[in-house]
């Protein structure tokens, strides 16, 4: 008996070793294992051995199947493995083809520079705001100091609707607007179309936007405008921009302030975005001037602020070293698909 | 504004900075330099020479051969020049030396011209004799200079061999350019210029010492003045000057003139003109002998009145516009420009000065009604300080006695009737440090006043404004004062502290952003279009005579007629862009713009029109009016309102294609439109492809957007689908269908897709196949047919009232 699976099992063996695809070895799983398999025989034939000797034989049976099922085992899985080797190599493919995209859509370039500039000011506290396009002469001229026949009406060339009614030259009305509201403190940015009339070139456009940032509250000083657009200008020029404050006149604020940056691109040593000299103009500044917080309901022996308007298109034409300030509005693919 | 820094020197004379530092700290005081100019560029080793000897050239009929003193020596210098002689001065060249440009006066090359050593037709020439066109300037500043040929020194310029030529000549200077703000108004003159100078450097300012010696007589004999008009002249002043001498005026000054670009004519104009540019107030001079009744009379004019002006021309004018008259008639605009009837000839014998202070407001409105703008006027509108015309008239006749260009009569006729009073300002310090966040002490700020010329008196604590700072009235137009000249730079970075407020977008801006991410997910990208635009667009469109997108709101004074109107319709930019991308050759297109159209609530304007924000989509290439349609339901269904959103076939859309556009609605709600463009108007904007556009109206969008989600849980139990084959009339829209399988549907039916639409051999003439699918569940049990097919038999049942049958 022991002699006869012990026969089976190296027949069984050496089978298993020479087979080499999977059908061979479902064979040989079947004429050994299978029910009128070999070794199933030899377990019919236990009636014939002595009753005290069956749980050995018993035992001698069970370990020559689970040898064989074991070494089946092995092979199907080292056959399968081969197959699937084979397979995956015929399934390259050449991955340096080009990927298939969608038609993907893009940001317009003026757009991300606002947010990326509404973040940095968010992150501060400053709540987005907007107000009216067309507007009332009120509030883009008279309650931001600048009366009727005042030369700067002049100088920002406006067009009009009606007597009292124009196209805004600046974002500066929505601060009236929300300072005449009342809610103290206010810490606002309002982005926006403004219009000048302005003939169409490369530098000039009669519609352009602004962003207007003010603060009001007990206690702001110039410092603290000058450490917020600091802040601001490193955020978004950079952790090395430095700023530098120039003294310069708008009537709704004084003291007033241009500021400039150091060049983003070359970092001050001067290139030709800069036109070599190290520093970029990009905003107007100032305290909010007392008469204009007075004009609009808040006291000026209590309350101050500041106040700051930045020229988007001048903020991305440098930004992205775009030349032409008309692409802006041509809306070319070819020129939107590269922001 | 321009200074050349020599000018300035002459109020400023400890004022010894190099040109760039100069530059850098005027900027930063307040003076915003624009740029300056180096009249000494690229000029290098040029000296004056002398001639010794001149010979002829052995090979060259037009040149010469000059031995030249240069003081440390003698060079040779062949030339073609014809008008030296033995015994000029003449600047020199040297060898490796450069000049700035060449003698035909064209524009001066940027890294100027180098002269080295060289033969002319076989002749040594050791360097190079300059014309003042070779040196960077021009006849116009040096008149002494000859039409052709080399600058040679006068007698009176006491030059010798070896000096430094360019100082000789003065070019050793720079012209700064200044950007100078509208407050203020006393920097448009040297004087303003150099106490900012001044008070910059912390240099002594040296005003110049107006004394007028006078000869006798009393003005009064010769001239009276009515003012009948003070609102709009509150000062006149006037003096007289006798015998006159007409000639030409000195170097100095025709030099100062010309740096401010003014061409030299006389001694008398040139004064006037140098005291314009002095003290920045404007002069008048009339020849007294024109003047009838020996008086002036200021007034307005009347309506209709016609007036020839100096320059010959004839203008219209009107009661705002103010004159200045004699005893009879009108002799000048005040303040804008003389009279052809009162100009100064060379002949004048008794000259009347006028310095007066105009209303600048007035002034203004009327050079823009006249349509005449001077050089006078535009320092008028600027609006004077009264007590400059004092200072300038006298000035003036100060110079016309220096220049012994006549004899001035004594007394001055002075019409001022309200003189101004000097603004007196409380000194408060702890309010401008506390505006300013600084601790300035109060020594530190008294002395930068001091420098200003406030008066500061320690009893009263109260600071006296000189009356030609006019900008100066609160404190804190003084704590400017202060801030610039600490230096702006000095002001430490703080940030604003108190109470905390909350950084956010309004609701509809995050609408907007996600309507963004939308549709650049679908491959539109972000447009940009002007708000204002022509009439003719309406035409363009399609638009009815009578419809109201015509009633737009007008510019008064737009820049012409292609920017006239406010749009109230978003389609003309869209298409004008997908025109410039389909005549560019871009094979596809696909744009989005979000943006305002403006609706008035009447015409004219008597409040704020309705600006209404409105995204527009617009495409041409690939896809078609489903994939638009498609956008818009991605963009629906994301912010949350896709359902119950209709698309209901319509044509009253002119600009669209007929039969193919739809509007989109929600309940009695309109969100918007889209559709294939109308054929003409896709020719209209010179394209030949299908274009789609959609337009959404955001203000519905934004109110319709609901971020509010709650979870459903997701299905236990299975599904039953059933498909449907229907077979249906062609004319029939499947959202007729739709609203039929909803309604029959109940709770029951999960969801439906069209998944076919056959026209064609299989069904009958004039019909159509429409295959759908329907997925019913329960979210309670399993369904079963019993629970399903009354729905089914339900709805075929009503769609068969509609004609509308299952297909066999």
């Amino acid at each position: 008996m022991k002699e006869k699976l012990q026969s089976i099992k190296e027949q069984a063996l050496s089978k298993i070793a020479e087979a080499q695809d999977i059908n061979l070895l479902n064979d040989i799983k079947v004429s050994i294992l299978g029910k009128k398999g070999e070794l199933t025989q030899v377990l019919k034939s236990m009636k014939d051995v002595a009753p005290e000797d069956r749980p050995k034989v018993g035992q001698m049976v069970n370990e020559t199947r689970a040898n064989i099922e074991a070494k089946l085992e092995e092979k199907m899985k080292s056959i399968n493995s081969a197959m699937r080797a084979e397979k995956m190599k015929r399934e390259t493919i050449d991955v340096t083809l080009p990927g298939v995209k969608k038609i993907d859509g893009h940001r317009h370039p003026n757009q991300i520079a606002l947010e990326d500039l509404e973040r940095v000011f968010i992150g501060m506290g400053y709540e987005i705001v907007s107000g009216p396009e067309i507007e009332y002469d009120k509030y883009n001229f008279e309650l931001l100091n600048i009366p009727a026949n005042h030369p700067a009406k002049d100088e920002q060339d406006t067009f009009y609707i009606t007597k009292d009614i124009l196209l805004r030259t600046q974002t500066s009305p929505v601060q009236a607007r929300i300072m005449e509201q009342g809610k103290l403190p206010i810490r606002i940015l309002s982005p926006g179309r403004v219009f000048r009339s302005d003939e169409v070139d490369a530098t000039h456009s009669p519609s352009f936007h602004q962003v207007e940032g003010l603060v009001v509250d007990k206690g702001i000083t110039m410092a603290d405008l000058k450490g917020t657009l600091d802040q601001f200008a490193k955020e978004f020029f950079g952790e090395k921009t430095k700023t530098k404050f120039r003294p310069h006149h708008f009537p709704f604020t004084e003291p007033s302030a241009e500021v400039d940056i150091t060049c983003f691109k070359c970092g001050g040593k001067g290139c030709r975005v800069c036109k070599g000299s190290g520093w970029i103009e990009i905003l107007g500044c100032g305290m909010v001037h007392p008469h204009v917080l007075e004009m609009c309901g808040i006291d000026p022996e209590e309350y101050s602020g500041f106040a700051f308007g930045i020229g988007l298109e001048r903020i991305t034409l440098l930004k992205y070293e775009i030349d032409d300030m008309r692409l802006l509005y041509e809306n070319d693919t070819r020129f939107l698909n590269q922001f | 504004m321009n200074t050349p820094i020599s000018w300035l020197k002459v109020y400023v004379p400890d004022l010894d900075v190099d040109v760039q530092d100069f530059v850098d700290a005027m900027t930063l005081s307040g003076s915003h330099v624009e740029g300056y100019e180096k009249k000494d560029k690229n000029l290098e080793k040029i000296v004056v020479g002398k001639i010794e000897k001149i010979e002829k050239h052995p090979d060259a009929d037009k040149l010469i051969i000059c031995q030249v003193n240069i003081g440390a020596g003698t060079i040779q210098i062949v030339t073609g020049a014809p008008n030296v002689k033995e015994g000029d001065l003449v600047p020199v060249v040297l060898d490796g030396g450069k000049v700035a440009g060449g003698h035909d006066g064209e524009p001066l090359p940027e890294d100027g011209i180098k002269i080295k050593k060289g033969k002319l037709r076989g002749i040594e020439s050791d360097g190079m004799m300059c014309s003042i066109e070779e040196l960077g300037s021009s006849r116009d500043l040096y008149p002494e200079a000859p039409e052709y040929g080399i600058y040679i020194f006068g007698e009176e310029s006491g030059v010798k061999p070896g000096d430094d030529a360019i100082a000789a000549l003065g070019l050793h200077d720079s012209v700064v350019e200044y950007e100078i703000t509208s407050n203020r108004v006393d920097c448009f003159s040297m004087i303003g210029m150099a106490r900012e100078a001044a008070a910059t450097f912390d240099k002594e300012f040296h005003e110049p010492e107006i004394k007028v010696q006078g000869s006798g007589g009393d003005v009064n004999d010769y001239i009276t003045v009515d003012v009948q008009a003070p609102d709009l002249c509150p000062r006149y002043t006037a003096r007289v000057v006798t015998d006159l001498k007409i000639g030409p005026s000195p170097k100095w000054m025709r030099e100062r003139l010309a740096s401010q670009g003014i061409r030299s004519i006389n001694n008398l104009v040139d004064i006037t003109n140098y005291v314009m540019e002095e003290y920045g107030q404007p002069m008048h001079a009339y020849d007294l002998d024109t003047i009838a009744g020996k008086k002036i009379v200021v007034k307005r004019a009347n309506d209709g009145d016609t007036f020839v002006t100096l320059d010959g021309q004839e203008r219209k004018m009107d009661k705002d516009v103010l004159m200045i008259c004699d005893g009879e008639k009108e002799i000048g605009i005040a303040g804008i420009m003389g009279g052809e009837n009162s100009m100064v000839t060379d002949d004048i014998k008794t000259l009347l000065f006028e310095a007066a202070c105009f209303d600048g407001t007035n002034i203004r409105l009327t050079t823009k009604r006249i349509g005449l703008a001077t050089d006078a006027a535009a320092k008028f509108v600027k609006g004077l300080d009264p007590n400059l015309a004092e200072q300038a008239i006298n000035r003036a006749c100060q110079l016309i006695e220096e220049l012994g260009c006549g004899k001035v009569v004594d007394g001055m006729v002075d019409v001022y009737p309200n003189p101004v009073k000097e603004v007196v300002l409380p000194f408060e310090p702890e309010k401008m440090n506390k505006l300013l966040g600084t601790d300035i002490s109060s020594d530190v700020m008294l002395s930068i006043f001091k420098k200003l010329e406030l008066r500061y008196d320690e009893k009263t604590n109260m600071l006296t404004i000189p009356t030609f700072r006019q900008d100066l009235k609160c404190m804190a137009d003084l704590a400017e004062e202060v801030a610039r000249f600490y230096g702006y730079a000095n002001i430490p970075t703080t940030l604003p502290h108190g109470e905390s407020t909350a950084g956010k977008k309004s609701y509809a801006e995050r609408v907007n952003d996600i309507v963004r991410n939308i549709v650049e997910g679908d491959g539109f990208s972000g447009a940009m279009h002007y708000s204002f635009e022509s009439p003719k667009v309406f035409d363009k469109l399609l638009i009815p005579q009578d419809s109201v997108y015509r009633k737009a709101i007008q510019i008064m004074n737009p820049l012409g007629e292609d920017f006239s109107i406010m749009r109230t319709l978003p389609l003309n930019g869209m298409l004008t862009s997908l025109s410039t991308n389909y005549n560019r050759r871009n094979k596809h297109a696909r744009l989005y713009e979000l943006a305002n159209v403006y609706l008035p609530k009447a015409l004219p304007l008597t409040e704020l029109p309705d600006e209404r924000m409105m995204l527009t989509l617009g495409m041409f290439g690939e896809g078609d009016f489903f994939d638009l349609k498609g956008v818009i339901e991605e963009l629906t269904e994301k912010l949350g309102f896709a359902k119950e959103v209709s698309y209901e076939p319509t044509s009253e859309h002119p600009f669209l294609h007929p039969g193919r556009q739809a509007n989109i609605t929600k309940g009695k709600l309109s969100v918007g439109y889209l559709g294939q463009l109308h054929p003409e108007v896709v020719e209209n904007y010179g394209m030949k492809k299908e274009v789609y556009v959609a337009v959404l109206d955001m203000q519905t969008v934004t109110m319709l957007t609901t971020f509010d989600r709650k979870y459903e849980g997701i299905a236990k139990f299975p599904s039953v689908t059933r498909d449907l084959a229907l077979v249906v009339d062609k004319s029939v829209f499947v959202g007729e269908i739709e609203k039929v399988i909803k309604k029959c549907g109940g709770k029951m039916l999960e969801s439906y897709k069209l998944f076919d639409v056959y026209e064609g051999a299989q069904v009958a003439p004039g019909k159509k196949s429409v295959a759908y699918s329907l997925v019913f569940r329960d979210k309670t049990k399993t369904l079963t047919d019993a629970d399903v097919n009354p729905v089914v038999e339900k709805l075929l049942a009503e769609l068969s009232k509609m004609g509308i049958e299952i297909r066999a």
